[in-house]
């Protein structure tokens, strides 16, 4: 399996664990955790942990949400404001999500730079 | 290099979290709000009702049934537990509403809102909104048996709140980022005096002193009499009032105090109203007693209403509740029915105080009396607290002083109000849950203080009635029209009318009891009552139903809840329409002429002709009033009523005169000037919106609590009606709960209001009632008789003690 691969299934799997006890921000804990056991490079670095937080949350909100018609993400859509569309809102949550966990990665390659010997 | 990548990628970090965790303005904190495990998500679900919840304090095991309404079904044991599990499950459906409420009404949405709300919360403050609950928790606490279920109501609503954690907090929480506080008997009376202020907070003192002043007393009263020509009052005339033997305060020698007064603190929306009716056996189809209420509020979402089923072995009520306040407010149980209607009367009062050099003192029949200071803090999110010392006299609070809307170093305008003086109106509730007859009620009324209301009755035992109840002071002839002098004895309330002496009707010759917001009584009554902003067409209607024919059915009572009769124009519009010159019409006014004149005078749905009544009417009437425009001065033109009948029998009075322009205009020039300047309205909203059809035009909408934000209103709701009729729909206020209920054993009820059970408006509940209560439907109300789940219970919930 390439690293990319299991970055990304760890971030998915840390991020619902640390969830559980941690606030939304549990995913920028899981994503630089995982950017420092599991370090990639370059664009993958920021990006395989943004896709991975991407789909966790789009997934869940979509699950959380499809049993209930869509009500209540139809009008967080009209508030937000995104044109009243549920699936708008879900791409905007997990990009939201994905943002904060990429953002922490790359902080976590560059302080796992540090500790490693040059 | 190194440390730079890391330092600006630790930066990044920080960043982003404190931006998706920080609330810019009105955008909510974007992380802690739309994640999926503590966010909005959460509230996506639907309402839990089943299973068992286990509950401290309860006594005995609680059941709870929702029928498919999602009204709940509760059977307690005890009142204790009653209240306690009411508590319990108007939170788990209102939480959010019934803080939001209080909060406003004490004057902190400040606290959650931030500085934008600062000055209707020093207004709220000023008004002594707290200072009145504090006052009624007083009242309140005389009587041991109120204080107890108003703390097991608390104790049930906290119950809940404990339960939450921040994931299921209402979404309205996490979009204003708070967390919900300990509810407490205190909010109970915050949220009565949020009725109090609502339905009795509004005067017209120091607009009527302007308008003395600008005018003179007998211009004066022509435009503002104490009655119009004519009344027909909620008491019927031909009652006889030679029992009353407490007469009416002697008049002093007293002159009105005439400031010029440039701004007050916001009025409540004159506009709300109500409708109650019932018929006797005699009048009825069934020969069992019939009873109506419709109470116009504020279109709202969640709605102010909230409607459950409350039983004990002893007593079982069903109807219509208020978030926060106990028992029924508006509904009936197995032996009666009663509801309510507003009983405005001039419960507040402005005295002119005069202060000492260092304002510790005010004059008062010629001595010098101590001011309280009352420190009010208020809370502002993000910011220092802002404080306000509001001086109290034995008057009230000194709303105007040089630190808020008056610039007198010296002087002060100080508020009489009946919401300030305490009362136990939670009591008269709990007792109309549990009366059985007449007297039951009669008795259950006489703790009822303010605001005043018209409570109409109707028992199995075939008695209907109406009190118009509440703590009404008796005023000498004129007291407290206009602002008084402060430092006289003579000018304080004097005393109250005994509460046997309020007006009241029991099995009246006619048949049938109603109020509608009109005079209480006429000038027979021994007391001084005078105008104040009294409704003059739908108690017309009303009556003039209930006289047309022999008896009444349950249909009847629903056509005229949805009866759409616009009398006000139908007093008007045909005068207008004949006495205009109609020489030089334009071809676009000659379009809309026509249609004026072949509209029955109903505000249906696809008729243009309320629309065009509506446009005509509000130019007109600020064509008339033009004199009441005056810079820094407030000024209330006069009432509708008596503008038509100045208009019609005064056409060439001085004040239809437009002082702008150098003619001299009656009645009638004013007629087509308006007509012409309407037209032109009507026609650039029908250029931007398609067309005119009154539905369209009027444009109700039910407004979420927060400012109306959209996404959590409904617009554009398909119903008829307007102000003035008796489907008293507007644009945003309208029959807030619609109430049939047939005296049979038990009683027999339909009822809906504009809104829905749940507040979260992710629930399919939420609004669920709007699109049938506009249609004129109604739903019947499942009055069980046991705590047995019938085929109407979609789910049951176990309320148990938990040790």
């Amino acid at each position: 399996m390439s690293k990319n691969i299991i970055n990304f299934i760890a971030t998915i799997i840390l991020a619902i664990l640390l969830s559980i006890f941690l606030p939304w921000w549990s995913v920028m804990t899981a994503a630089l955790t995982t950017a420092l056991f599991v370090p990639l490079k370059k664009a993958a670095v920021f990006f395989v942990p943004f896709l991975a937080i991407l789909l966790f949350w789009i997934v869940y909100s979509y699950l959380l949400s499809s049993g209930n018609d869509f009500t209540l993400a139809k009008r967080i859509a009209i508030l937000l404001p995104l044109g009243g569309d549920p699936y708008v809102l879900m791409l905007v949550t997990g990009v939201v999500g994905g943002l904060a966990a990429g953002i922490a990665a790359v902080f976590g390659k560059q302080l796992s730079l540090m500790v490693k010997k040059p | 290099m190194k440390y730079f990548k890391l330092i600006l990628s630790f930066a990044l970090t920080i960043g982003i979290f404190f931006a998706l965790n920080t609330k810019f303005g009105s955008i909510p904190p974007i992380g802690k709000f739309l994640n999926p495990y503590s966010g909005v998500w959460q509230n996506e679900t639907d309402e839990s009702i089943s299973g068992d919840i286990s509950i401290s304090g309860l006594k005995d095991k609680v059941t709870v049934h929702y029928d498919a309404q999602l009204i709940p079904h509760v059977f307690a044991q005890n009142d204790y537990d009653l209240h306690r599990a009411q508590g319990y499950i108007t939170a788990k459906h209102r939480l959010w509403q019934m803080e939001f409420q209080t909060h406003a009404a004490a004057g902190r949405l400040s606290e959650i809102i931030g500085e934008g709300a600062l000055n209707h919360d020093r207004q709220e403050r000023r008004r002594g909104m707290g200072f009145g609950a504090e006052q009624a928790i007083i009242k309140m606490s005389e009587d041991e048996q109120t204080t107890a279920l108003v703390q097991a109501y608390a104790d049930g609503v906290n119950s809940y709140i404990n339960e939450l954690d921040s994931n299921n907090y209402p979404v309205e929480y996490k979009l204003l980022d708070y967390k919900p506080e300990a509810w407490t008997p205190k909010k109970t009376a915050l949220l009565l005096m949020y009725m109090t202020k609502m339905l009795a907070g509004g005067d017209e003192d120091m607009e009527y002193t302007n308008a003395l002043r600008l005018f003179g007393k007998e211009r004066f009263d022509l435009l503002f009499p104490d009655f119009f020509d004519i009344t027909e009052p909620i008491i019927p005339k031909e009652t006889d009032w030679s029992y009353i033997d407490v007469p009416q305060t002697p008049a002093p020698f007293s002159e009105a105090v005439l400031d010029s007064i440039a701004e007050t603190i916001d009025k409540p929306d004159p506009n709300y109203g109500s409708n109650n009716w019932a018929v006797s056996g005699k009048k009825s189809y069934s020969g069992h007693p019939i009873l109506a209420n419709d109470p116009h509020l504020g279109l709202n979402l969640p709605s102010i209403w909230f409607v459950m089923q409350l039983s004990t072995p002893n007593h079982n009520a069903f109807g219509a509740t208020l978030p926060g306040a106990l028992g029924v407010i508006s509904g009936f149980n197995q032996h009666i029915a009663w509801g309510e209607t507003n009983a405005t009367r001039d419960v507040i009062d402005w005295y002119k105080i005069e202060f000492n050099e260092d304002r510790t003192k005010y004059k008062f029949d010629n001595q010098w009396k101590d001011v309280s200071v009352r420190v009010e803090e208020i809370k502002i999110k993000g910011k220092l607290s802002y404080k306000d010392s509001v001086l109290y006299t034995h008057h009230g609070p000194v709303i105007y002083d040089k630190n808020y809307k008056s610039e007198r170093e010296r002087a002060g305008y100080a508020m009489k109000w009946i919401g300030h003086i305490g009362g136990n109106n939670q009591k008269t509730f709990l007792d109309l849950n549990k009366s059985e007859n007449y007297d039951d009620y009669v008795k259950a009324l006489t703790h009822y203080t303010a605001p005043a209301q018209n409570f109409v009755f109707a028992s199995t035992e075939g008695d209907i009635a109406l009190w118009v109840q509440g703590k009404l002071p008796n005023k000498w002839e004129g007291q407290g029209k206009f602002l008084m002098d402060g430092s006289k004895s003579e000018n304080d309330w004097q005393g109250f009318i005994p509460q046997p002496f309020n007006a009241h009707t029991k099995n009246p010759e006619r048949g049938f009891v109603s109020s509608a917001n009109q005079q209480p009584v006429d000038e027979a009554y021994p007391y001084f009552v005078y105008n104040d902003g009294y409704e003059t067409y739908r108690n017309r209607v009303i009556n003039d139903f209930f006289s047309s024919k022999d008896t009444f059915n349950i249909q009847d009572f629903k056509d005229l809840h949805n009866n759409n009769y616009n009398l006000k124009a139908s007093e008007l519009i045909p005068y207008m329409l004949e006495t205009m010159d109609i020489s030089n019409l334009t071809a676009e006014e000659n379009e809309i002429y026509n249609l004026a004149k072949t509209w029955q005078y109903n505000n249906d749905m696809e008729e243009i002709g309320p629309s065009i009544w509506n446009a005509w009417w509000n130019i007109l009437y600020d064509m008339v009033w033009d004199e009441f425009d005056v810079k820094n001065t407030v000024l209330n033109a006069p009432f509708t009523y008596q503008t038509i009948y100045l208009l019609k029998t005064k056409g060439d009075d001085a004040f239809m005169d437009i002082i702008e322009t150098p003619e001299i205009e009656t009645a009638k020039d004013l007629f087509k000037l308006s007509f012409s300047k309407a037209v032109k309205k009507l026609n650039s909203w029908k250029a931007e919106n398609g067309d005119l059809n009154w539905v369209k035009y009027k444009g109700t909408f039910a407004g979420h609590l927060l400012q109306a934000l959209p996404a959590f209103s409904r617009f554009d709701i398909p119903i008829g009606g307007g102000k003035n009729i008796v489907n008293a729909t507007s644009e945003n206020w309208g029959p807030s709960w619609r109430m049939i209920v047939e005296m049979t054993s038990p009683p027999t009820a339909l009822g809906i209001y504009p809104g829905g059970q749940s507040g979260n408006p992710g629930s399919k509940y939420y609004d669920n009632f709007i699109d049938d209560w506009a249609a004129g439907k109604y739903h019947s109300l499942n009055f069980l008789q046991n705590d047995t789940a019938t085929n109407v219970i979609i789910g049951t919930q176990t309320l148990t003690p938990s040790n």
